[in-house]
Parts: structure tokens; C-alpha cells; sequence
């Protein structure tokens, strides 16, 4: 692991119309780590993530990526409502980049998207099924398979364990944490989850009135002076999970 | 990355093997290769000190060479692996061990026949699912007539605003061509019998018996029952219609009725303005391709045409707005929870809705030959 920043943010200003909605925002995501992304709900949390990945288009500023592949569009995308493509089979959403981006051998293609399958935790049979036909948490365990299906250097997550249960979002913060291990893959995450936060995350970014308030540990994020990140921080639900004294 | 992977035997003993470069997905067309011609030898084992870069595609060609062919049942030992491919390789060990599940080879011949029952099946569910519709719709047209105030006035006008008024010019300028186009072929077929005259009798009949409200009700279809079974397929997928149910509202009332009511009222009106587009270019084509001045074709027109004529035409609109209104009402409920479905659904209510208009004007034709109209 090298020490420059696998994504560079600086001076990036992003709005429409009248409206700014990412003011002079800097942010480094570091190589290697898991960042999470906490922010208000229209705070504009996506539109940085969607900004980063080349959706958005920026008004002014400057977006480094790192060498190391993740340029070339070698990053993986996992979107909060899975974005499978509903007229292929889950094995074929997993297979649609591999497809598109090398020429393998159909049998080739098969075992790589069964072991993508098994690695997310799916069974060979789930491969056959339609999105239609999957759970939620199915859907984004096929649409992580997706993402890492070319085995992208930076991840990016978009809510990853909005509308899951907790049994099912904290299998799923174990699991980001096994791939991370095995894959060792930088990840962006964007989540409201406190529990993914303190579960999952090397370091946490706060995003308010469209800068970033506070990022660090997470332990250092929580004595932020910032009102909005005290708020967010030591509000009621947070202090059920002990996170705030 | 730019090394190349490369695959090779030792030189001191054919079944140790050395794997060097990028091992990742970018180079997967030549480690498949590597990987094809060293799995004739008998593998031992596998160096992979060198190995610059491994990702889940070059770890599983080394996974799969080191397990072997099922005959051969010495694993191959891989070394040389530390640092962060270790996990990666044990994590790879364990994948892809279950069995693959029989293919069953299935009969073309059964497979046809299997297809034939299910469509028989379905044409049978479809029959249902539209007469369920016009149970439906019957029982919600009911509700209102006992309960007028429940009636969604403002809906309805809505609706006839899109399907009536903002149709009027595209059924106006295609009627109006037809028109001009059945005078421009009967003058020019007519001629060689010197019977250009008749041709007034022709475009009289044909478009306000049969033509005008045929054309008007497949372009309604295509434009309007589209729309709706978008509209309500879509409305379905968000679980909008249920929400609906849940809080005591008849989804058919609510979004059909209006719906349907509102293009009865717009095809007769359409079929009309339709038929009259079509007279005018019939009228336009007779005077300045045939010769024949206005004056001449409204007095033949008004000896070749009678108000039964009219009536034949028009009677027919609203029953084939109601056929429109239920095929696209019944096709939008059945919208499951794809993209591909509501395309599949909105394609098959306009194809069903175009081919039991024209069969329903094949029935008027009969009743009217045999009441004598």
C-alpha cells in the first residue's frame, strides 16, 4: 500500500441552478481503508458520491484518483436499491461486466461468477434467479457480487444496509469486512447507519452545509465541536448504541 | 499492469511450476491459455513467489490447475503464498466445491408441445383477467350511478383533456391523408371507366361506415391504451394501487373508471372530427387532382351518403373505447415488478387491443348486414 490518497477531493463545487449543494468541499480517501460518509438527508452525500464517480458533472475543483487502476474505471458501484439489471439472471448481472471487459471462456464465466456468488454468500442456485425474484438483502449481496466482479481497486457504497434488517445489515458489515481483507479494496461508503460506522469503518467524514465538518477515527469524529455532528453524533438513537457518553 | 504472466515448468523437474507477472483479470485471455496447456502435465506444484498481482480471476486458474482433473486426485501444493494473496487463495480454496447440477436434455418435440399448452393456458387466463376487468368496471360504474357524488369528475375531464382534446390534431391530419389517399386512388382506378364521379360515393361510405372510426380506434389504441398501461403498470411496480386498497378506495373506481369513461366520450367525438378530416381530404384530392369542383362533390356527396351511413360508423366508437379502456386497465394490473414486464405488457395491450377492435367491427358488420342497415 502506497501512502498517496487513493481518491483526492480539493476545492470540488457541485450545485444546480441557484443552488450549491457541495461548497469548496476537500476530502482525501486514503488507499486501502474503508471511509464512511455520514451527512443530513439532502446534505448532498450522494452528489458527492455520484460526483466522484463521474454522474454528476462538477462546476469547479479538482478529483485525484490514485494510479493504481482505479482511473481506468476499475471501481465497483454498489447503488442503494441494487440497480441489477432486471432482464438478466443474478448470474448474468455478475457476468455483464466480466463480459464486457475481458473474453473468457463461457466456462470460465460460470466459475468465476459461482465464486463471486459463494464469496457474497449465495448459493450456485440463487444465480438463476431474476432480481424480481430476490429478497433484499439477496439483491444486495448479487449487486455487491456485481461490483466486485472485475476486482476493483475502490468501491464504492451507496447505502449498503438501507431497508435491511439488523440481523441482515450486520452480516452484511461483516461481510465488506472479509472482502475488504481478502480483496483489499479502498471503500467509500456512504451510510446513515451508525452501527456500520462503528462496525465496519476505518474512518468516518462528516459532511455538512457542503463541507466536510469533521473526518478521522470515529472516536475523534465524536468529540467534534460541530453542531450539526454533535447532533448527529449524540442524538438519542445514537446514545442507544453508547456511542455518544 | 504491465509484466505478462507467464507459466513454466522448472527446469530441474517437470511437475514444478512457476507462475510469474499479473495474474488478474486484465490478462485473463492469456492465463487461460497458461492455464490449458499446463494442465496436460501432471502438476505438483506451484511457485507463485513471483506472482506481481492476483485477483479472484487468477486466483481461482491457479485454484482450479492446483485441484487437477477429477481423475487425478493428488492436490497440487502452491507456494510461495503470503502477504495479502494468502487470504485471497484461502478464501478461493474453499469456493466452487459443491457439485454442478444435471442439465436435463429435454425433447424439442415435448418442448413445443409443453409451449402450446402454455399459451392455451394463457390465452385462457388472459380471457379471465378481462372479463374480470369488465366485472370490475361494471361494479364501479354501478357504485357511481347509486352514489353519483363519488364520481372523480375532475379525473375524468383530466383524462379527457390528454386522450380527447390533445388528440384531435394527429387523428385529424391521418384521417385527413387517408382520405385524400382512397379519392387519389379511386379517381386514378376509376378513370379507365370513366366512372370518377362514383368516387364521391366510395369516400362517402367507406369512411363514415367503416373507416374513420377503424383508423381513430387503432390510433387511440396505440396512443391512449398504451399510455394507460404504462400509467397504471407503473403505478402497480410502486405499490401505489395498494396503497389505494389498503385505504378503502376501489383502485377501479379510482384510476379505471375515470379512465375508461373518458375515452368513451373521446372516440365517438374523435370518429367525427376523424370522419370529417377524411370527407375534406377526400373533397380537396377530388377537386385538384380529379378536376371535380367543391360545388359537385358536396352534391353528390350529400345524394351518395345517408344519416344511416353516420350512425353505422359512430355507434361502434364507444364500444371499442370500452375494449381499448379494459384490455389497457386489465394489462397494467398484470405488471409485475420488472422493467421488462411493463414493456412486455404495454406492447401486448396495444397488439390486443388493435386486434379485437378490428374483430369487434368484423361483429358489427354482421349485426348491421342482417338488421339491414
Amino acid at each position: 500500500m502506497t501512502d498517496a490518497p487513493a481518491i483526492q477531493v480539493r476545492d470540488l463545487v457541485v450545485g444546480f441552478g441557484k443552488k450549491t449543494i457541495l461548497d469548496h468541499l476537500d476530502l482525501d480517501v486514503k488507499d486501502g481503508e474503508i471511509l464512511g460518509l455520514v451527512g443530513a438527508s439532502g446534505g448532498g452525500k450522494s452528489v458527492l458520491m455520484r460526483t466522484l464517480v463521474g454522474l454528476l458533472p462538477k462546476r469547479s475543483g479538482q478529483i485525484e484518483f490514485a494510479a493504481n487502476g482505479a482511473s481506468d474505471r476499475r471501481w465497483g458501484i454498489l447503488f442503494q436499491q441494487g440497480a441489477l439489471f432486471s432482464a438478466l439472471t443474478a448470474r448474468q448481472n455478475i457476468q455483464f461486466p466480466l463480459r464486457e471487459n475481458a473474453r473468457l471462456s463461457p466456462q470460465l464465466l460460470d466459475e468465476i461468477a459461482d465464486a463471486k456468488l459463494e464469496m457474497v454468500g449465495l448459493a450456485r442456485e440463487d444465480g438463476d434467479k431474476f432480481p424480481s425474484e430476490l429478497s433484499g438483502g439477496m439483491t444486495k449481496r448479487v449487486a455487491l457480487a456485481r461490483a466486485l466482479a472485475l476486482d476493483p481497486a475502490l468501491l464504492f457504497l451507496d447505502e449498503p444496509t438501507s431497508g435491511l434488517d439488523p440481523i441482515a445489515a450486520g452480516e452484511f458489515d461483516a461481510l465488506i469486512r472479509t472482502l475488504h481483507r481478502t480483496l483489499g479494496f479502498t471503500v467509500f461508503m456512504v451510510t446513515h447507519d451508525l452501527n456500520s460506522l462503528q462496525a465496519v469503518c476505518d474512518r468516518v467524514a462528516a459532511l455538512a452545509d457542503g463541507r466536510i465538518a469533521a473526518v478521522g477515527p470515529l472516536s475523534s469524529v465524536l468529540r467534534s465541536d460541530h453542531p450539526w455532528v454533535r447532533a448527529y453524533f449524540h442524538g438519542a438513537r445514537a446514545q442507544m448504541l453508547g456511542l455518544g457518553r | 499492469m504491465i509484466n505478462a504472466p507467464t507459466l513454466t515448468a522448472d527446469a530441474d523437474d517437470p511437475r514444478a511450476f512457476n507462475a510469474r507477472g499479473a495474474w488478474n483479470v486484465a490478462n485473463v485471455e492469456v492465463l487461460e491459455r497458461l492455464c490449458a496447456q499446463a494442465a496436460r502435465a501432471d502438476i505438483r506444484s506451484i511457485d507463485l513467489r513471483s506472482v506481481t498481482a492476483l485477483d479472484t480471476a487468477g486466483a481461482w486458474l491457479l485454484e482450479r490447475l492446483a485441484r487437477g482433473s477429477a481423475k487425478q486426485s493428488v492436490r497440487a501444493v502452491l507456494t510461495g503464498v503470503d502477504g495479502p494473496y494468502g487470504d485471497l487463495m484461502e478464501e478461493v480454496e474453499r469456493l466452487n466445491r459443491a457439485a454442478l447440477p444435471e442439465r436435463k436434455s429435454v425433447n424439442p418435440v415435448l418442448q413445443k408441445l409443453d409451449q402450446l399448452g402454455r399459451g392455451s393456458k394463457r390465452l385462457a387466463s388472459d380471457s379471465a383477467a378481462f372479463l374480470h376487468m369488465l366485472g370490475a368496471f361494471s361494479f364501479a360504474l354501478l357504485g357511481v350511478l347509486r352514489h353519483p357524488r363519488s364520481f372523480r369528475l375532475t379525473s375524468t375531464v383530466y383524462q379527457l383533456g390528454r386522450v380527447g382534446w390533445q388528440a384531435v390534431p394527429i387523428m385529424a391530419l391521418i384521417t385527413f391523408l387517408i382520405g385524400a389517399i382512397i379519392a387519389q386512388q379511386g379517381i386514378f382506378h376509376f378513370q379507365r371507366f370513366g366512372a370518377e364521379s362514383y368516387v364521391v360515393d366510395m369516400v362517402g361510405i367507406l369512411v363514415l361506415r367503416e373507416i374513420g372510426v377503424l383508423i381513430v380506434a387503432i390510433m387511440v389504441a396505440g396512443r391512449s391504451g398504451s399510455a394507460y398501461t404504462a400509467e397504471i403498470g407503473a403505478m402497480k411496480m410502486r405499490e401505489e394501487i395498494d396503497a389505494l386498497s389498503t385505504m378503502g378506495l376501489d383502485p377501479v373506481a379510482v384510476l379505471i373508471l375515470p379512465r375508461i369513461l373518458a375515452l368513451v366520450v373521446a372516440l365517438p367525438i374523435l370518429a367525427f372530427l376523424g370522419s370529417l378530416a377524411a370527407l375534406y381530404g377526400g373533397g380537396l384530392v377530388a377537386w385538384l387532382y380529379g378536376g371535380m369542383s367543391p360545388a359537385i362533390f358536396i352534391a353528390r356527396l350529400h345524394d351518395a351518403v345517408s344519416v344511416t351511413h353516420f350512425e353505422v360508423g359512430i355507434i361502434k366508437a364507444p364500444f371499442m373505447a370500452i375494449v381499448i379502456g379494459l384490455v389497457a386497465a386489465a394489462e397494467g394490473l398484470s405488471v409485475k415488478g420488472s422493467a421488462e414486464s411493463l414493456g412486455q405488457q404495454t406492447t401486448s395491450s396495444v397488439v390486443k387491443s388493435i386486434f379485437l377492435v378490428i374483430v369487434l367491427d368484423g361483429l358489427f358488420a354482421v349485426f348491421f348486414a342482417s338488421i339491414g342497415m
